[in-house]
């Protein structure tokens, strides 16, 4: 993957508006958090093959943060901390954010294939 | 001595990590070692480090970095085709079954897995409890002893010291080896492991001198 360009990956947000396209958003911060730090949570959640088509979706943010948000018909994909993307060999736009030792703590991909 | 052991956990890289010396101890003994390796670890959120893994490439990237592991610890590999942190949500009677089955075929006399419930991470808890329950099953002249591993914080507090202790000392370049097999795990576990910052230099002399046993609990059939 590599860094967020603002410009580019809002072309590629552009680009799978108002088709049906599937869905897989993440947050983790591992299995492993409260078993490493006592005092630390272990919260995640994922959706994957979620299906749905957004009217339209926008990328905001600077730095090593962004954020992305698809309006849809009765409501909203949403992820913050993102800071690297891809369009891989199967056309699938990949979005993720990673911590300082490369770990996945988001991610939000769009396909129009299933994942 | 054991005839073949059967090793039974979620994720490529816990054999590496739990139990890679006590592997290699028994193939320098000649004794045949199976890996059943529940999932590909599709949701680890390790990507290497520097990040070289997505989110979809990871599956194909640790399925090749576990059959290299399998290779240098001269194992056989099955891979069981579970989903990374879902299964548990499975039906674990139905898991329990595909292990019966297999174990039924290779006829293991020592079975490897986690301790139920003292194993931290829930993938490791519930293939550990399918996998005691398809032993549990089988018929007491063909039921293979069962190591179980624990490490849930304060594990030794409640369920004693472990009773198999395996000096992996002289074993330690052969599991080392094998866990740099998992290079896009590696960095990331052993730095929770030995809380120091690794480099590509450093994690082999950090490794060497961090790992020197693994430790298991014979599982007592009588209780259940």
């Amino acid at each position: 993957m590599k860094p967020i360009d603002l410009n580019e990956v809002q072309e590629q947000i552009d680009a799978f508006a108002g088709k049906k396209v599937f869905i897989h958003l993440e947050t983790t911060n591992g299995a492993y958090a409260n078993h490493v730090n006592e005092k630390a949570y272990n919260v995640g959640a994922f959706i994957r093959n979620a299906q749905v088509t957004y009217e339209h979706g926008k990328i905001k943010g600077a730095g090593a943060a962004y954020r992305v948000g698809l309006k849809t018909e009765n409501g909203w994909v949403y992820a913050e901390g993102l800071n690297a993307w891809e369009l891989d060999e199967k056309n699938r736009l990949l979005m993720a954010g990673h911590d300082r030792e490369g770990r996945l703590m988001v991610s939000l991909e769009i396909s129009e294939t299933a994942f | 001595m054991e005839k073949h052991v059967v090793v039974i956990f979620p994720h490529p890289d816990d054999e590496a990590f739990g139990a890679a010396g006590t592997i290699a101890k028994f193939r320098q003994e000649g004794v045949p070692v199976t890996y059943l390796c529940g999932t590909l670890g599709e949701m680890g959120r390790n990507m290497g480090n520097p990040t070289f893994a997505t989110r979809e490439s990871l599956p194909e990237i640790r399925k090749k970095e576990l059959q290299d592991a399998c290779k240098v610890m001269d194992v056989e590999l099955k891979m069981l085709g579970y989903r990374d942190k879902v299964l548990e949500f499975e039906d674990l009677s139905k898991v329990s079954d595909h292990l019966k089955e297999l174990l039924e075929t290779i006829k293991p006399t020592l079975v490897i897995t986690h301790y139920p419930e003292y194993a931290v991470h829930p993938d490791h808890n519930a293939l550990g409890a399918a996998a005691i329950d398809a032993v549990s099953r089988m018929e007491e002249s063909t039921r293979p002893t069962v190591w179980a591993q624990a490490f849930m914080r304060g594990y030794q507090e409640i369920l004693g010291k472990p009773d198999v202790v395996q000096d992996i000392r002289p074993f330690v370049k052969t599991k080392v080896k094998t866990i740099l097999c998992h290079k896009s795990q590696a960095q990331g576990v052993l730095g929770n492991v030995t809380g120091e910052e690794l480099t590509e230099e450093n994690m082999e002399a950090i490794a060497l001198e961090h790992f020197k046993e693994e430790t298991f609990y014979t599982w007592n059939f009588e209780n259940i």
